[in-house]
């Protein structure tokens, strides 16, 4: 097994999807809004992706097809559970299997077909060469000739570290998050940041489904996602909702992903291969959270304030350990400080 | 009835009546009906002549056995699911554990030395434990190494199918089969079988017993008993319950084996009725996990309703065969019916429930969530069940 520039191209090629749908759900996370529903917008973008493409005959027409479709749909979670109060969870979960229902039915009833569509003449997303890197021997081949939705996704990462950390929306973003009463007494609007983080992921999950299904293959098949955006949903806890953070977690599914296909190549079974990612990212969020989790409970039992439970360990209901900008002993990410007095009041 | 002395007992009756049909419940689900009447329309379908269909395929004298089949593993998935969630804890992983039941059971059905009956009592039993053992897991690795419940259960069935289907294609496949299923279990381990005359000519399991057994000591077990008492306070109140002393780990990890308990169960009865072997896919692929959680997630969880909301989504499955023979229209449409009524549920049920939109926006400006269910702390999911429905609401919750 050797380690060449074939096997991080179909690395990068496979992470991206899941980057995709990760950032979104950091960019909700960091709102206060937990999105479970990153699976089922994924896979509407595939979706819409593929018919979008069908029936413009672009890539491109997918493509946005794709982010309307994502943003359509996540406007659902929006909608229930930051205006009508419903259970965030309960809507992801109940959306995750509209989903699968709806684009199941909408491939019978628009493609007439069952399973999977592919033609021919479907457009897919053409490879890009970076001129100038593609002739670099290792880096080269690795790096170039990806779709572009691929390199949109690096930067997609880069704005939103910087929106994040240094831009007005970002810090109100994370304080309508962390302290929500402080922000709204601060003139900061909680239900408008909150709307626009969800929408935003439902975009980022249509650019994510289009390289699934316009990308990385050329076809739909029901469920073609594969639990990708559950992966993503873990992958916001192991990278602490920061885009660097959740683009290495990325990165390691990317890379197990591609290990598998390639000793799959070699006679190990699929089904290995299959697992492989789900049990490499519970082994990463185990060790990830494990530390963290002894220190949660030394840090918080003084102050009494969230581990009602005592000595019991801290009643599950509040892990205090793994997921969010909020860790116990999450040292603040940069400039987390003291986001909320920074807020301007907001006219 | 007499109009001028109402007894208590009718005045009883006609306020659970009233209750009932102005639950969210029944809103949900006729929300959703109309909903998918437009959808139907659209596609240039009868509505009222789809939904007739369903019901006439699903209860029907024909369909009636199919419809007893399939809520085996329907309401049992159910069952299994609202175990926790009546705690507030979300099972997600039932896939993994659904298959390592089939996979335990289906292994001693076919290599048990024994006399058949006890085969096939001990490929129950071990089918229990299997599940409970690997939703245990997902347990401890939430109150010992603060993975989120939700995640770990989750992350853990992924495997655990892979590692069956394996098994199933690779060790135990029957030799000159071009379908992924073992050898057939040895003759007589099976369970017995009644219906035997109706739809497709095979009998509903008498596993539809030891599932409908199964929720009924839950909801025996969730109303009278210690337990149960602390399973509802901390599915009410999971801090305060805590506060009062409830142990919240054992808690979960009990809950937890129940939950993979009977979800193994209901794979070991899958194995021990037709085709009496191991199928791939043949319990993943239909979604009963899925349909399950859903279904409990109707009924909020209380243990009596989500028997009753399994066999509500059991016929729906059903017949949406039903309806696309009559009219065409793919029964993928009963999955998003199902997906939509929930939908509804969860948004009405917010809208009303404490420090919903309703409330807020009597008691403060709009949009200020003051920790209502919307202000969810990130990573937190581990209680779903404070929107849902006072149980009292529910129609079958009438206790």
């Amino acid at each position: 097994m050797s380690f060449d520039a074939e096997l991080v191209f179909s690395a990068l090629r496979a992470l991206t999807p899941v980057l995709f749908a990760a950032l979104g759900g950091a960019l909700c996370e960091r709102a206060g809004v937990f999105n479970v529903s990153l699976e089922g917008t994924l896979l509407s973008g595939c979706f819409a992706a593929v018919a979008g493409s069908w029936y413009t005959g672009s890539a491109w027409g997918g493509v946005l097809a794709a982010v309307l479709a994502g943003t359509a749909f996540s406007a659902i979670l929006a909608i229930g559970a930051v205006s009508l109060g419903a259970d965030a969870v309960v809507v992801g979960i109940a959306l995750n299997l509209l989903a699968v229902g709806l684009t199941g039915f909408l491939l019978r009833t628009v493609f007439g077909t069952q399973g999977t569509f592919s033609d021919p003449d479907l457009q897919g997303l053409e490879p890009v060469d970076i001129p100038g890197v593609s002739s670099i021997p290792f880096v080269g081949d690795a790096i170039s000739g990806h779709s572009p939705l691929v390199y949109l996704s690096w930067v997609a990462v880069a704005v939103i570290a910087v929106l994040l950390s240094r831009h007005r929306w970002g810090v109100r973003l994370r304080g309508v998050g962390e302290a929500p009463d402080a922000a709204q007494s601060l003139g900061v609007s909680v239900a408008k940041y909150r709307y626009a983080a969800v929408l935003v992921s439902g975009a980022l999950c249509g650019l994510g489904g289009a390289q699934l299904a316009l990308g990385n293959v050329t076809l739909f098949s029901e469920n073609m996602t594969a639990g990708r955006g559950w992966i993503a949903v873990v992958a916001v806890m192991l990278g602490r909702a920061l885009p660097v953070g959740v683009l290495l977690a990325a990165l390691l599914f990317g890379l197990v992903e591609a290990f598998g296909f390639r000793l799959q190549g070699e006679g190990m079974p699929q089904q290995a291969a299959d697992a492989a990612p789900y049990v490499m990212t519970l082994a990463a969020l185990f060790l990830a959270t494990r530390p963290r989790f002894r220190d949660g409970l030394v840090r918080r039992r003084p102050s009494g304030k969230a581990a009602a439970g005592g000595g019991s360990g801290g009643p599950g209901e509040r892990p205090p350990g793994p997921p969010g900008p909020r860790g116990p002993a999450d040292p603040p990410a940069s400039g987390t400080s003291s986001p909320v007095p920074t807020l301007e009041p907001n006219p | 009835m007499s109009t001028g002395t109402t007894t208590p007992a009718a005045a009883r009756a006609l306020g659970f009546v009233r209750r009932a049909l102005l639950s969210p419940v029944t809103v949900a689900v006729l929300a959703g009906f109309v909903l998918g009447a437009v959808i139907l329309a659209s596609t240039g379908a009868d509505p009222l002549a789809a939904y007739q269909a369903i019901f006439e395929t699903a209860l029907g004298s024909e369909g009636l056995s199919d419809t007893l089949t399939k809520s085996i593993p329907i309401v049992g998935m159910a069952v299994a699911l609202a175990i926790p969630l009546r705690a507030g804890l979300v099972n997600l992983g039932g896939d993994g554990q659904l298959v390592l039941g089939a996979l335990a059971a289906g292994l001693v059905g076919l290599y048990s030395p024994l006399p058949a009956a006890l085969t096939v009592v001990l490929a129950l039993l071990a089918g229990i434990v299997a599940g409970g053992l690997w939703a245990a897991l997902a347990a401890v690795l939430e109150t010992a190494c603060g993975v989120p419940l939700l995640v770990s259960s989750l992350l853990l069935s992924y495997p655990a199918v892979s590692l069956v289907s394996y098994l199933i294609r690779f060790k135990l496949l029957e030799p000159g089969s071009g379908i992924p299923q073992s050898e057939k279990l040895p003759a007589g381990v099976r369970l017995p079988e009644f219906m035997t005359d109706g739809g497709l000519g095979t009998g509903v399991s008498i596993g539809i017993f030891l599932v409908a057994a199964a929720g009924l000591v839950f909801a025996f077990v969730e109303a009278r008993t210690s337990a149960g008492f602390e399973l509802r306070m901390t599915g009410l109140g999971a801090r305060f319950s805590a506060y009062a002393g409830v142990d919240r780990p054992r808690l979960t990890l009990r809950l937890m084996f129940a939950s993979g308990g009977l979800a193994g169960l209901v794979g070991a009865i899958a194995v021990l009725g037709f085709p009496y072997r191991l199928t791939d896919g043949a319990l993943t692929t239909p979604g009963y996990t899925w349909t399950g959680l859903l279904a409990a997630l109707l009924a909020a969880a209380s243990p009596l309703g989500t028997i009753v909301a399994g066999f509500f989504f059991a016929v729906l499955t059903v017949g949406g065969f039903g309806m696309e023979q009559e009219t065409a229209v793919p029964q993928q449409l009963t999955q998003v019916l199902q997906a939509v009524i929930i939908l509804f549920l969860a948004v009405r049920t917010g809208v009303f429930a404490k420090g919903g939109w309703l409330r807020r926006r009597r008691t403060s400006e709009p949009g200020a969530p003051p920790g209502g269910s919307s202000g969810a702390p990130p990573g937190i999911p581990a209680q779903p069940v404070t929107a849902d429905p006072d149980p009292s609401a529910a129609p079958s919750g009438g206790r």
